[in-house]
């Protein structure tokens, strides 16, 4: 089981990061969720896994430790509230600037697109 | 027990919600109650920082719960520091924005801004690892809102780049808090101090790995090369009172490396012993000159100040970097320093560019800006700072951080990087003020309304720049004694635990 579990961990990490390394935004997005479900996976798994016990100590039982979950509880709250955020700032940046790249413009082609167009500097960022 | 500890956190907290609740349509109300609160912070601030001084660490445990079983805020020197660098800091770069009206670009400013306190002040303050996460993410989700305040396409584009990168670091925070807690069975950090050294020889690896986990980690908050990409972006669009007060962000980094790698990572951690020094001066050094590159290399003002604030991160953390009592003093004085000028340099920055007409901040030969001699005498006292010349505070601080580095087998190398980057920003921050205000030609640009609100909020950092060089002996004195209680940690674990809690390490 524990070989599973780090396995699962392990892949669900490695294609969040090739997600999040896209130059768009729906894949960032998707990644970003990939891989916060993998770390609430590895938190969860971090008071080792035990099967059939309880969370409280009674005795010399073997138990299983209740703080990983509460930890989750707390991990999964903030990453559902930022996953809501990161995609409504994607649409509201997709309308605005008509594109989804996640790229910005450096400064040196701000300049350049201000020169030949005579646009704003805002304009120009687009 | 001291409830004053927990004002700081709860103040901003209270006013936050009730702002929208109840204000949300009135936006004198909100500036009123605003200001208001920032000021009681300061009062706040400054109370807890004459407690501090005169006392060993003090805990509140949150519900009374003993730590470790609770969540603790420990009040010590260096947190008393840093809650009154937030507060005083925050009411400059309040004060500009209400009186430059950057408040009415937007909705729910004001909300934001205290909620923003609220995840600073409490990630200064609090001494649990995980609770430090949560107070991360508060500060982070109301910085989120701050960034993007009054809108438009570039605006929200570094917005969301600096949001996925912020998301990523928090993903790593939990990765780094769970193979931490998986090996030690605590998250508090002065138990994590005395459990540190007794990990089972096999799992000494795993706390390593989760140590080293979080230095990643508070290195993309500190803006560390090479994970610093972000700063010119989300610092350059920010609204400029937001990008002041931000001045605040890269130093919960610092402050957070300087923590952790002094309480837990530190003397008594066995295995894992100073496990940032390997790491940390090197990194500290790329990140000066990186950031001294950036200021030659820029093509507009406000990036130019960004990249001056990735270089004066890169002298603060050579300070942290090079871990000993002396250094660190160093660190922190121009941690001070560095907080101030980059906040005074960012309003400044906003002033001036707001006052060239079509050409903004691009370092390209214009029309002079309308009430130029103001303004080229503010940008000279900002870049004076930033550059570190006499005689102003950041003088001092270089000078600190350099008798800092004696005695080492790469003192050399240290003194040549930070003397080398010092002329290089002089002459960065030379070349633009004389772009910005001599070569200027042709009509000026038509004359506005004489700034004083922000000019006074922009004053008023410099002139914190002036007493922190005045009164540069007590402050020097207080901080002796904050690195000596950071390099000491037993005060702290006895003042968290109990007294018999190190008799088990």
């Amino acid at each position: 089981m524990e070989f599973l579990v780090a396995s699962g961990v392990g892949v669900m990490t490695a294609a969040g990061l090739y997600l999040m390394l896209r130059g768009r935004t729906f894949p960032v997005v998707l990644g970003l969720a990939m891989i916060s479900y993998a770390v609430n996976v590895f938190l969860f798994a971090t008071g080792r896994l035990t099967i059939d016990r309880p969370p409280v100590l009674n005795g010399a039982e073997a138990y299983t430790d209740p703080l990983p979950q509460a930890l989750v509880l707390t991990a999964i709250v903030i990453s559902f509230g930022m996953s809501a955020l990161v995609v409504v700032l994607a649409l509201r940046s997709y309308l605005e600037s008509g594109g989804d790249e996640i790229d910005v413009i450096g400064e040196a082609e701000v300049a350049r697109r201000i020169e030949r167009d005579g646009v704003s500097d805002g304009e120009a960022r687009r | 027990m001291n409830h004053w500890i927990i004002a700081p956190v709860i103040l901003p907290a209270l006013i936050a919600p009730l702002i929208v609740l109840a204000m949300r349509h009135d936006l004198g109300l909100q500036r009123i109650f605003s200001l208001a609160a920032t000021l009681a912070l300061a009062a706040v601030a400054v109370a807890l920082m004459l407690s501090a001084a005169s006392n060993p660490p003090q805990v509140y445990q949150l519900g009374n719960w003993p730590a470790p079983f609770g969540i603790v805020l420990v009040l010590d020197r260096l947190s008393a520091l840093m809650v009154l660098m937030t507060a005083l800091l925050a009411l400059a770069a309040l004060f500009y924005a209400v009186t430059s009206g950057w408040d009415a670009r937007g909705r729910h400013f004001h909300a934001l801004f205290q909620f923003q306190l609220m995840g600073v002040c409490g990630a200064f303050l609090t001494g649990d690892v995980f609770n430090l996460f949560v107070f991360f993410e508060v500060l982070l989700i109301a910085s989120y809102g701050l960034m993007l305040h009054g809108g438009g396409a570039a605006r929200l584009k570094a917005g969301m780049q600096y949001v996925v990168i912020n998301l990523a670091g928090s993903t790593l925070f939990l990765f780094a808090v769970g193979a931490i807690y998986a090996v030690t069975g605590t998250l508090n950090m002065a138990d994590l101090a005395v459990k540190a050294p007794l990990v089972a020889p096999a799992d000494a690896a795993l706390l390593r790995v989760g140590g080293l986990l979080l230095l990643l980690v508070f290195a993309v908050k500190a803006a560390l090369v090479p994970l610093h990409f972000w700063l010119p972006g989300a610092y350059g669009q920010a609204p400029a009172p937001v990008a002041a007060l931000f001045a605040i962000m890269t130093k919960v980094g610092a402050y957070s490396i300087l923590r952790v790698y002094t309480l837990i990572f530190g003397a008594g951690a066995g295995d894992a012993a100073w496990l940032a020094q390997d790491w940390l001066l090197p990194a500290a050094l790329l990140t000066l000159a990186l950031g001294t590159a950036g200021v030659l290399g820029a093509r507009s003002l406000t990036p130019l100040v960004c990249f001056s604030v990735i270089a004066s991160m890169g002298t603060v953390l050579i300070g942290v970097g090079l871990f000993t009592q002396t250094a660190t003093v160093a660190a922190l004085y121009y941690m001070i320093h560095s907080t101030f000028a980059a906040a005074a340099l960012f309003l400044i920055a906003e002033l001036v560019c707001a006052r060239r007409g079509a050409a903004a901040g691009r370092l390209t030969t214009a029309a002079p800006p309308a009430q130029g001699d103001l303004m080229a005498g503010l940008f000279f006292l900002g870049a004076i700072a930033m550059a570190g010349m006499p005689p102003l505070s950041g003088f001092l601080g270089k000078l600190m951080v350099l008798a800092g580095a004696q005695g080492r087998p790469d003192t050399a190398l240290v003194w040549a990087v930070i003397l080398v980057t010092s002329l290089l920003t002089i002459i960065g921050f030379a070349r633009a003020g004389s772009v910005l205000f001599w070569k200027s030609a042709g009509e000026a640009a038509a004359p506005q309304a004489w700034p004083a609100g922000p000019v006074v909020a922009a004053s008023a950092m410099l002139a914190a720049l002036a007493a922190l060089t005045v009164f540069a002996g007590p402050v020097e004195r207080y901080l002796d004694a904050t690195a000596a209680q950071l390099y000491a940690p037993s005060a702290y674990i006895e003042a968290v635990l109990g007294e018999t809690a190190l008799a088990a390490r």
